[in-house]
Formats: C-alpha cells, structure tokens, sequence
C-alpha cells in the first residue's frame, strides 16, 4: 500500500508538470522564488560587507554642511554652509531642470526633423536624413563633450566677451543675459495673464458649442492667442510698465549682474536634446506614414480645408501611434541627463551621488536616495504621458 | 529546469565569492601574484603613464616599492585609476588593496570614510595658478575669480574657507580629473586653477607654455598626502607604514639602490636589520626578511624616488623643502627599525 501511495504522489506531481496551465505557475513560482532569494543575498552581502569595514546604515550625514561649491544654482540659493541634503536639492532641480527644458527643444526639434524628412524637397530630405544618422550613430556622451568644447573654446574670454547690443554677452564662462527686476505693480500683468489662460478655456468651449449648434467656425487660434498676449501687454503698459532689466556689468574678472547661463547647462541642454530628437524625429515620421493618405483624400472630399484636414484627422491620429514611444524617449532623456557629470553641470549625479558620497563615505544612503530620484521622476513622466494617452486615445463610439 | 539550477548556482556562487573576497588582504594578493594599488587617471611626476604604456612617477614608484615588500618583484602592480571622486569607494570596494594617489590625511577620511592613513609621503599645501598675463601678484588679488577645482577633494573645501576669510568672492567650476582641468584652465573658461601645490608645479609643466603661467605665493592650507588602506586590516596597515618607513630610514642611512649589497655588511645595526641581515623583521609583517632590500635594490630610497619623479633635476623642478629628512630641516622622519 504505501508504495501504492508515493506512486501516485509522483504521479500527481509529473501530472502537474504536464498540464499547461499548472506547470506555467510552478514556473511563476520558481522564479519569484529565485529572485526573492537573489535580492535577499545581495542585502545579506551589502550588510556584511558593510560591517566588515565598519560602516553603519544611517541617514545623518544628510544634515552635517556640505562644503562644496556648485556652479549653477538657477533657482534656489545654495552656499557651501548648506548641509548635504540642500545640496541634494539642489542637485535634483539641477537634473530637472535640464530634462524638462530638454524635453521641450528635444520634442520641437523632433517634430521639424521629422516632417521635413518627409519633405518632397530632395535637399532637405538628404540634409535632414544625413542629420539623423550621423547624430543617432555617436554616442550621446561625445556629442556633449563635443558642444562643451566648441562652447568653451571658441568664444572668448570675458575681457573680450561678443558684445550684442551692451546687453547681451557672449563669453565661453557663461552668455550673460539681461535679468528682469520686478517692481511693485507687476502683479497686475501677472493676473491678466492668468485671465487670459482661464477665458481661452471657456471662449474654446463657448466656440465649439457655437459650431455644433449653428455651424459657424470662429478663428479660436487667433483669438486665443489675442488674448494670451495683449491682456498682460495693455495692463502692463497701463500700470506704468513695472518692470526693469538688470544689465550685465564686466566688473575685474566677470561679469556682475544679469542672467548667467553656465555652458555646461547649454552644452548638456542642447546634446541631450538634438540627440533624443532624432529618435522623436523617426517616431513622428512614423506617425505620419502609417496614417492611409486616403484619409485625407476622404475629409478634402468632404470639403474641409488643408489646415482642418490636418488639425482634424492627421494629427489626432498621428499622436496617438507616436505618444507611446514618445514617453520611452522622454524617459531615456531624463535618465541621460546624468552624464552630466561629464562636463561638470552640478546635477543629482554629481552632487549627493558625487561629491557628497565621496565626503561622507556614504556610499550605499547616497546612491539610493539618487536611485530613487531617477525612479521617481521617470513613473512622473509615465503617469503624465499615460494620462495624456488615455486623452486621446482613439474613441470607439 | 536545468538552466533554472546553473543560474541559481552562478548567483549563489558569484555572491559567496564576493563575500569573501575582504579577508586578509596580504594572503589576497599574495594569492593573486599581483598588487593593484590605486592612483591617479595622470598627473605628471606622480602618476602617469608614459608612451609606451609604462606607469611612472612619485607614487606609482611606492606602489611599487609594495609591490617589492611583498611579492619580491616591484613590476608586480596592476594600477587602478582612480578620480577623487571615486578613490575611497574603488579601495573600500576592494578594487585595489592600497591606495597611493596624493590622498590629503583628515579627519573626517580617517573617522567617517573608514580609512587607515598610514603615513605621510609628500607634505603639500594648496596653492593657486594663474596666466602671467592677468598680472596678478598675490592670491588677495583674486577677489570675482573664476576658479577650476577638482571635486571631491579638500582642495575644494579650503578654498571656499580661504575666499570667506578673505571676504572675497568667486565662481566655483568643478572638475573631474586633472586633465580636464587643464583644458579648461587653458581655453580660459576659469582664471585661476587651484590644487596642492605639487599638483599645480606637475600641472603646469605640462603646459604647452610653462614660462606664462605664474604659481602665486600663498599656500592657504595643509595637505599631508599619503597612503591609505580598508580600517581593520591591521597586518596590511603595518605593510604599508613600515614600506613608507622603510625608505625614508634608508635615506637617512645612506642606503640606495646601488649601495644596498654592499650595505649588507656595514657595521650599523639597523641597517642590518632594515636589509634583514639580522633579526625577523620581515617574519613578523608576514614578509620574507629581504623585503626592506628588495625595496631598496628595485626601487631605491626616499630621496631617489623623490629626484627621480619630482625632483629639482626634473622639469617639475620641486625642492625637497618639508619633504626632506627630519636631519636636514624637513619632516620626513621615521620611526627606528628596533
């Protein structure tokens, strides 16, 4: 008899491993175990490791000053009295900075790179398609060393900084900008602007109702746009203009007052982003090709305009094939800001992940809270790019 | 399954390799044949590899002198290079087993970083070096500055002390490795380039123009440079302490590479303890009892790594100043061999 019973537990078993459906769980099961017990050995490791030398786990140092110099600190204030954690910040707006303004230029760039590969021009389309490749087959970290070294050593030094107009200068430290000072009054300008945000919106559902009922189309763009810019201009110049510029003055060895804008934020900026735009650049054209030209045959026949054509059934459709592919290219720019550390731009790599990992010795705190930054910022950029998805995902009705 | 099981089997095996690989650091390279002693991605006259590969220079000539303690034969290096930045994590991970990179000795390296200093081979200061051309005198003279400085070292943090005290101000542009440094230094992206002094006269030797750039006056802080190695390694430490020692005693000695055979048979006794003629002293570091020797015949004395690397018939041209023997006005003084 008891033979009789392992026989049919090993039959049970083998006849778990046959059936499709069972066998796919063990398989499941397995592997989240082997994982589990990966992770687990590596944290086992980390702790050893970490006591061997004689380190302990802690976040302290996060509050002891830092000590150390960063170049550009565009938004918030910083000095070396700060303590560690500030210089964090600081290093995270840096990093932020640089991926949304990348985000933007690389996103435009793209857009006109890939319509014009499009383009029926045989120059433009050659010159665009050279473009593409040549940038998209070097690697990203020597086009930014590339744009820094043109920027730092074919403009010239202070003393003999391009001088446009006396108020913008050219220097290979920084292109030196008037910076805008406000005066008591400005607020009004500011809350004509966000009257204006907030009568687009409403005169834009006002519009489409109008049409719907009567059929009669308003210029929107225009009036939107009317109204974005005159609104805060009239209030402006009715309150008296309260607004001044702060000129950059050379002052011994630079230049005092004004916007700096460091060519390590410019270098980074600009690679990162005509390097990622030639991929949106691919993905646009994409977009557009996997459209049927026999839609547009269809809304001309229907008597819509080129522009209506175009605003109406190509672009709708259009973003709804590239914004999937778009995000992983946001994401892939937001992560490559970190080579930043190339060039010296003072992002979260090079600060709480650089330096402060060197001063404290904290090795295993600093690259988790950088980790994490990354981690963070990249499920931001997915969860907004998802819910822009979900906008214009096409309607079955 | 099966490749299930040789997946798990790698892991298991890569991880228990890893965790062992931070026991005693002797009997690991010993084992290995080879030292990987960390030092600088290039600084002439301190470490640097020339064009045919071949690393030269101050401290690569005592990562050397190790590797002669140790192994007997002072080609048995691998060098690993290292940024400021990254040299207290190369040596904690144990990429390396000893670190000679012109490593400054403070307190919170010592206490927060976990590192053993063991000595001090080079006594520097951070000074400032500026183009002839912007006719400044005197670092006081720098006020609006803008300043190249390599990060992660205590260069940086001197330097923000130093422009506080003298209420003045600057820009800050900071710099991975010492090459870039000069690259910017030299499109003139910063005015003034600012390191350890030795670094500054090694630096600017290298320049294309050596004669147009000026080293001001000041010297604004103390860097002892020296070796570190991983804290509780207390065997490896001793290596290292009395690797250092053993040159300077040498020097002190009148003993070099040309002289030690002869040497062997002088009539002082310490000598003869230092080249293991008698007593045990190489047993009891867990040496052989020539490693003193071996570090004397292959590598030679203080004094001869320091005028062959750095000194004033090199075109780095330094003096000894407080780097020479403790007889001679400097600092450099060692401990007897007893």
């Amino acid at each position: 008899m008891a033979e009789n019973v392992s026989q049919d537990e090993g039959k049970t078993l083998s006849h778990l491993w046959r059936n499709k459906e069972s066998r796919a769980v063990i398989i499941q099961i397995v592997t989240l175990v082997v994982i589990l017990i990966f992770i687990g050995l590596i944290l086992r490791n980390i702790s050893i490791n970490l006591k061997a030398i004689g380190k302990d786990f802690n976040f302290d140092f996060l509050f002891i000053p830092a000590g150390y110099d960063i170049t550009f600190q565009p938004i918030l204030d910083y000095s070396p009295e700060d303590n560690h954690l500030w210089a964090g910040v600081i290093g995270i707006v840096n990093t932020l900075l640089v991926a949304i303004s990348g985000i933007i230029l690389a996103t435009i760039l793209g857009f006109t790179l890939g319509v014009l590969r499009l383009s029926s021009n045989w120059l433009i389309n050659k010159m665009s398609y050279v473009f593409l490749e040549f940038t998209r087959n070097v690697p990203l970290l020597l086009h930014i060393l590339f744009v820094h070294a043109i920027i730092t050593h074919t403009l010239p030094i202070p003393k003999n900084a391009i001088s446009l107009n006396d108020t913008f200068f050219l220097t290979n430290r920084a292109i030196y900008l008037p910076e805008p000072i406000f005066e008591s009054g400005f607020w009004l300008t500011a809350v004509a602007f966000f009257a204006a945000i907030v009568f687009i919106y409403y005169f834009k559902i006002w519009a489409k109702k109008t049409q719907d009922e009567t059929g009669q189309i308003y210029p929107v763009f225009w009036i939107s746009v009317a109204a974005l810019f005159g609104a805060p201009i009239i209030i402006f110049l009715v309150s008296g203009s309260p607004l001044s510029w702060g000129i950059p003055v050379l002052k011994g060895f630079n230049f005092k007052g004004g916007l700096a804008i460091r060519p390590e934020f410019i270098a980074l900026w600009l690679a990162l982003s005509y390097y990622t735009a030639t991929y949106i650049a691919e993905i646009v054209r994409g977009g557009i090709l996997a459209i049927s030209y026999g839609q547009t045959e269809a809304a001309s026949a229907l008597g819509l305009r080129k522009n209506r054509v175009l605003q109406l059934i190509l672009i709708p459709q259009t973003l709804r094939i590239i914004i999937p592919p778009l995000t992983s290219q946001y994401l892939n720019l937001t992560k490559n800001s970190s080579l930043a550390i190339a060039i010296g731009y003072m992002d979260v790599v090079a600060t709480i992940g650089g330096i402060s990992l060197m001063q404290t010795g904290k090795e295993v705190e600093t690259m988790l809270i950088v980790l994490l930054t990354y981690l963070f910022f990249s499920l931001l950029i997915s969860a907004i790019m998802n819910f822009f998805n979900r906008k214009i995902r096409f309607k079955e009705r | 399954m099966k490749v299930f099981s040789k997946v798990i089997l790698a892991l298991v095996v890569s991880c228990a390799f890893v965790a062992s690989a931070t026991a005693g650091t002797l009997e690991d390279v010993k084992a290995r044949g080879e030292l990987r002693c960390v030092v600088t991605t290039g600084l002439v006259g301190f470490a640097f590899p020339d064009d045919a590969g071949q690393w030269n220079g101050f401290d690569v000539d005592f990562c050397r002198a190790t590797a002669a303690a140790v192994l007997g034969d002072a080609k048995k290096v691998k060098f690993v290079t290292s940024t400021g930045k990254t040299r207290f994590t190369k040596l904690n991970a144990a990429e390396g087993d000893v670190l000679w990179r012109n490593t400054t000795i403070t307190f919170s390296r010592d206490v927060n970083v976990k590192l053993t200093f063991v000595g001090v081979n080079y006594y520097d200061g951070q000074g400032f070096m500026v183009k002839k051309e912007l006719g400044v005198k005197s670092a006081t003279e720098l006020d609006g500055a803008t300043v190249c400085i390599q990060t992660g070292t205590t260069t940086e943090l001197n330097l923000s002390d130093y422009f506080k005290q003298q209420n003045m101000k600057y820009e800050a542009v900071p710099i991975e490795t010492n090459d870039e440094a000069r690259s910017n230094y030299l499109s003139g992206r910063c005015d003034v380039y600012t390191t350890d002094a030795s670094g500054l006269a090694a630096t600017r030797a290298a320049l294309p123009d050596p004669s147009a750039h000026v080293i001001l006056p000041e010297i604004i802080s103390k860097e002892p440079l020296g070796p570190a190695v991983r804290q509780g390694d207390d065997q490896w430490a001793d290596i290292v302490r009395w690797v250092l020692n053993a040159t300077i005693t040498a020097e002190e000695k009148g003993v070099t590479s040309a002289n030690a055979d002869q040497m062997k048979s002088s009539n002082d006794q310490e000598i003869k303890r230092l080249l293991g003629v008698e007593g045990s002293q190489g047993k009891e570091l867990g040496l052989s009892d020539d490693w003193a020797y071996n570090i004397i015949k292959q590598v030679g004395n203080y004094g001869e790594i320091f005028e062959r690397n750095i000194g004033t018939s090199t075109k780095i041209g330094l003096a000894r100043g407080l780097n020479g023997l403790w007889t001679k006005g400097g600092l450099q003084y060692s401990p007897p061999f007893r």
